[in-house]
C-alpha cells in the first residue's frame, strides 16, 4: 500500500483512486436519493429512533475523533510543549476536515438542511443544549479553518495574511479549547434530557464530563493513529524534523492518553457509584458496559502506559486504534445501543445499507481531501520560506 | 510528555473546574422555584375505568385535524390487537391491555401528547418551535423547524413523530390538544366525541380536584395516584386507572423533575467555562512561557559561569605556564652563566697551564729530555 501514495502522483488509475471513485459515485447516488426521496427513503429511522447512524457515528463519534486539533494545539501553543510542534498541523487538518464532515453529515440528517442557520438568524432556542452545540461547532469550524489557513497561505504565497493569522494563533488556540470543552461536553449533555430512555449505566449527570474527557483521549489517540498512517503513506512528504519527532509525539501522547484514560475510568466508576447503579452490572447491559469499561478504557490505559514506558511503538499504535474503536463504541452505546433499552428487540434500530454507505462516502471524502491537502501544502514538512513555523 | 509540576497544576485546575461545573446541576434542580403551570390552564382527565375502547376519539381526531385516511377503518377493532404509538398520521391511539382486571375485561388506554407543564420538547428545541400556551396546549411552529428531531429524543412519553417520507417540507407531528378549537371555545375533538366521559376537559386545577374525588369515592377501585399530576413536573393530561399504570404502557419511573431541570446544570456550566477557561489557559500559557524563559535564563547563566570558570582556569594555567617558563628561563640563564663561568675558568686554567708550560720550556729548552725523564 505504501507504494500507492507514490504512484498516485503518476497516474489516475491507482487502487486508492479506483476505490475512492466507486465510493464517491455510490455516495452521489445516495445523496440524490436522500434529497429527492426524503429521510424515509434511505434510512431506517423511525419515531422511536429519530437519531441513527448519521448522528451516532458521523456527529457524536466524528466530533470526538476530531478533538486531536484542540488537544495538540493546546499542548504546543498553550502548555508550551514545543517538542510536539510537528504534530500540530496534521492534527489541525484532521480536526478541520472532521468538523467539516460533521457539518456535511448534518445536512443529510436534518429534515430541512437549508434551515440550518435558523437557530442563529431566525429563532434562538437558548434553552437547548443543541443550540449550544450548534453555536460552538459553527464557531469552532471557523477557528479550525483559521488555524489551518497558514498552511494554505504558505502554499498560495500569501505572506501578509499568513503573518496576521500566525500572530493570532495563541488567541485562536485558547478560543478553540474553550469551544471544544463546551461542545464536546454538551454532546453528552444532550442526553441528560432523556433519563427514561438511556440505560442507567450510561446515563449520568456526569455525561458532559465523560464526553469531554473521552474526547481528549480520542484526540490523543487519533493524532498517534493519524501520524502512523501519514508516516506510512506520505513518508515522501515528511521532512527530517517531522520524521524524528514522530516517535516523540507517539510516546508522549500515549503517556498522556494513559493518564487521561485512568482518570476517565475512575470518573465512570464514580458515575455508577453516585447513582448506585452497581446492580445493573449483573445484567446483559451490565456485561456490555463492562466490555466497554474494561476492554476499551482500562485495557488501553494499561497498554498505553506499557507502550510509552517500554518505548514500544507498535504497541502504542495498536492501542491508539483500539482506543479510537472504544470511543466510537461509547458514542454508539449512548446514542443507539443503550438508547431505548426498554424497547422490545423488534422495535430496535439497525442502520440501513444506505445510511452505512453514506457514512462511508463521507469518510472517503475526508480521506480524499486529506490526501489532496497533504500532497500539496506544508503539513508534514516546514515550508522553506517559513522555517521557524515548526 | 514531560509532566512538570506546573502542567500538572494546570490540568488539576481544569479537572476541578469541570467537576464543579457538573456539580451545579443539583443546586439548580433543588432551587426554590417550582412552576405549577399557567393559572387557569386547561387539561383533560382520562379515566381508564370508563374507557370502552371504541376508538371514536381516534376517528374524531383524524377528522378535526384533517389527517389522512387510515389503512383500516376506525370501526375495525382488530387494530387493537397490536400495541401502537403516535405517528405522523395519528395524533392519538388507543391501546388494549388484556388480563389485568379480575373481571377479565380488557383495559383501554388512550395515548397522545400529555402537554407537559414544562415540556421537554420545548426545552430541547434550538429554534423555539414549541410553545407552552397559557391555555394549556403545547403547540408547534413548523415555520422555524429545522428537523433535527431532538424534541423526539427529549420527549419522555415518546409522542412527537416525524414525516420521514416528505423530502422537502417534513414536519414534527403531534397532538395540539386542539388548540385552535379551544381558542374558539370548543372542546378538543376527542373529548367532544367520547361517549362514556372517559375524557373530561376542564381547568387543570378543577380536574385534579375531580380526580381526587373519584379516588376518594372508590378507593377500592382506583389506584391511589393521578398520573400526570407530578410526572416530569406535571402534565396537562391527567390519568386515573384501576390497574397499575405501568401495565398500560405508562412509565412510572420518569420521576417528577421537569425536563428543563435535567439540562439546567449543563447549561449553567456553559457561561462559566466561557468565562473562566480563557483565564485558566492564559495563566497556563504565561506559566509555561515564564518557565521557558527561566529555563533559558538558567541555561544562559550556566553557560556564562561555565565560560568564566573556563577563563579562570585558562588564566591560571597560563600563569603557571608563564611562571614555569620564567623559572625555566632563569634556570637556563643560571646554567648558561655557570657554563660560561665554568668555561671561562677552564679557559683561564688552560691559559695558565700553557703559560706555565711556556715558562717551563723557557727554563729548559730541551723539552725532549724532560719527556724522556718522565717516561723512564
Amino acid at each position: 500500500m505504501s507504494s500507492q501514495a507514490v504512484r498516485a502522483d503518476r497516474g489516475l488509475i491507482t487502487p486508492f483512486n479506483v476505490i475512492a471513485g466507486v465510493i464517491v459515485i455510490m455516495g452521489m447516488v445516495l445523496t440524490a436519493w436522500r434529497f429527492a426521496g426524503g429521510l424515509g427513503a434511505v434510512t431506517n429511522l423511525d419515531n422511536h429512533y429519530p437519531w441513527g447512524l448519521w448522528i451516532g457515528l458521523d456527529l457524536m463519534a466524528g466530533v470526538a475523533l476530531a478533538a486531536g486539533g484542540f488537544v495538540t494545539s493546546a499542548a504546543v501553543h498553550v502548555f508550551g510543549m514545543k517538542k510536539y510542534s510537528s504534530a500540530v498541523r496534521p492534527a489541525i487538518l484532521t480536526g478541520f476536515l472532521g468538523y467539516a464532515l460533521v457539518v456535511i453529515a448534518l445536512h443529510y440528517d436534518v429534515g430541512r438542511p437549508w434551515r440550518l442557520p435558523y437557530p442563529f438568524i431566525m429563532s434562538q432556542g437558548t434553552t437547548s443544549l443543541l443550540f449550544e452545540v450548534a453555536a460552538c461547532v459553527a464557531l469552532y469550524l471557523t477557528v479550525l479553518f483559521l488555524e489551518f489557513s497558514p498552511a494554505a497561505m504558505e502554499w498560495l504565497g500569501l505572506k501578509r495574511a499568513r503573518m496576521i493569522v500566525v500572530k493570532l494563533m495563541l488567541l485562536l488556540t485558547i478560543f478553540g479549547v474553550v469551544l471544544s470543552t463546551l461542545h464536546q461536553s454538551s454532546l453528552g449533555a444532550l442526553f441528560l434530557i432523556a433519563p427514561g430512555k438511556l440505560h442507567p449505566l450510561w446515563y449520568s449527570s456526569y455525561l458532559p464530563v465523560f464526553f469531554f474527557v473521552s474526547a481528549v483521549v480520542a484526540g490523543l489517540s487519533m493524532v498517534i493513529f493519524e501520524s502512523s498512517l501519514t508516516a506510512r503513506y506520505f513518508a515522501d512528504k515528511m521532512d527530517e524534523a517531522h520524521k524524528q519527532e514522530k516517535t516523540t509525539v507517539a510516546f508522549g501522547f500515549a503517556k498522556a492518553a494513559a493518564f487521561t484514560l485512568v482518570g476517565y475510568f475512575f470518573a465512570k466508576l464514580i458515575g455508577i457509584a453516585v447513582d448506585n447503579n452497581w446492580h445493573y452490572l449483573a445484567s446483559g447491559y451490565g456485561a456490555w458496559f463492562l466490555v466497554e469499561l474494561l476492554g476499551f478504557v482500562a485495557l488501553p490505559a494499561f497498554l498505553f502506559a506499557i507502550g510509552s514506558r517500554e518505548k514500544k511503538l507498535g504497541l502504542v499504535k495498536f492501542t491508539a486504534v483500539w482506543t479510537v474503536f472504544g470511543i466510537i463504541l461509547n458514542r454508539l452505546n449512548v446514542s443507539l445501543i443503550a438508547f431505548n433499552y426498554h424497547l422490545p428487540a423488534s422495535e430496535r434500530y439497525f442502520p440501513s445499507w444506505q445510511e452505512i454507505g453514506t457514512s462511508i462516502f463521507l469518510i472517503t471524502l475526508g480521506l480524499i481531501a486529506f490526501k489532496f491537502i497533504v500532497t500539496r501544502m506544508p503539513i508534514l514538512y516546514s515550508h522553506p520560506d517559513y522555517p521557524d513555523e515548526h | 510528555m514531560a509532566l512538570t509540576r506546573r502542567n500538572f497544576l494546570g490540568w488539576l485546575g481544569a479537572g476541578a473546574a469541570a467537576t464543579t461545573a457538573a456539580a451545579v446541576k443539583p443546586a439548580v434542580a433543588a432551587s426554590n422555584k417550582h412552576f405549577e403551570g399557567h393559572p387557569d390552564s386547561n387539561a383533560v382527565l382520562h379515566d381508564l375505568v370508563a374507557c370502552v375502547g371504541c376508538r371514536r376519539c381516534e376517528a374524531a381526531c383524524n377528522k378535526v385535524n384533517d389527517l389522512p385516511e387510515p389503512d383500516q377503518p376506525f370501526a375495525d377493532l382488530t387494530v387493537l390487537e397490536t400495541k401502537r404509538r403516535t405517528t405522523d398520521k395519528t395524533y392519538t391511539v388507543v391501546n388494549r391491555y388484556d388480563g389485568l382486571r379480575p373481571t377479565g375485561l380488557p383495559v383501554f388506554a388512550k395515548k397522545q401528547c400529555n402537554h407537559c407543564l414544562e415540556p421537554g420538547c420545548a426545552s430541547a428545541c434550538f429554534v423555539k418551535a414549541f410553545t407552552k400556551t397559557p391555555e394549556g396546549p403545547v403547540i408547534y411552529n413548523p415555520k422555524v423547524c429545522v428537523g433535527c428531531r431532538y424534541c423526539m429524543i427529549a420527549c419522555p412519553f415518546e409522542i412527537p413523530a416525524y414525516e420521514y417520507d416528505k423530502a422537502f417540507d417534513p414536519e414534527v407531528v403531534k397532538c395540539t390538544m386542539c388548540h385552535p378549537r379551544i381558542m374558539e371555545g370548543k372542546l378538543p375533538g376527542c373529548v367532544a366525541v367520547c361517549p362514556t366521559e372517559a375524557l373530561v376537559f376542564g381547568k387543570r386545577k378543577d380536574l385534579l380536584h375531580t380526580a381526587r374525588q373519584r379516588i376518594a369515592r372508590r378507593p377500592d377501585l382506583y389506584v391511589d395516584h393521578i398520573y400526570g399530576e407530578n410526572e416530569m413536573g406535571g402534565t396537562s393530561w391527567l390519568y386515573l386507572s384501576d390497574v397499575p399504570f405501568e401495565k398500560t404502557g405508562m412509565r412510572m419511573d420518569l420521576g417528577t423533575t421537569p425536563a428543563p431541570a435535567l439540562t439546567a446544570g449543563a447549561l449553567a456550566a456553559v457561561p462559566m467555562i466561557a468565562a473562566l477557561w480563557p483565564v485558566l489557559l492564559g495563566g497556563v500559557y504565561l506559566m509555561s512561557t515564564r518557565r521557558d524563559k527561566e529555563a533559558h535564563k538558567e541555561k544562559e547563566d550556566a553557560l556564562k559561569s561555565a565560560r568564566e570558570q573556563e577563563q579562570a582556569a585558562a588564566k591560571a594555567s597560563l600563569k603557571k605556564a608563564s611562571e614555569d617558563a620564567a623559572k625555566a628561563q632563569q634556570k637556563a640563564v643560571e646554567k648558561a652563566v655557570k657554563d660560561a663561568l665554568a668555561q671561562a675558568e677552564k679557559k683561564r686554567e688552560e691559559e695558565q697551564k700553557a703559560k706555565q708550560q711556556a715558562q717551563e720550556a723557557g727554563q729548559s729548552p730541551d723539552g725532549q729530555g724532560q719527556e724522556s725523564e718522565e717516561e723512564s
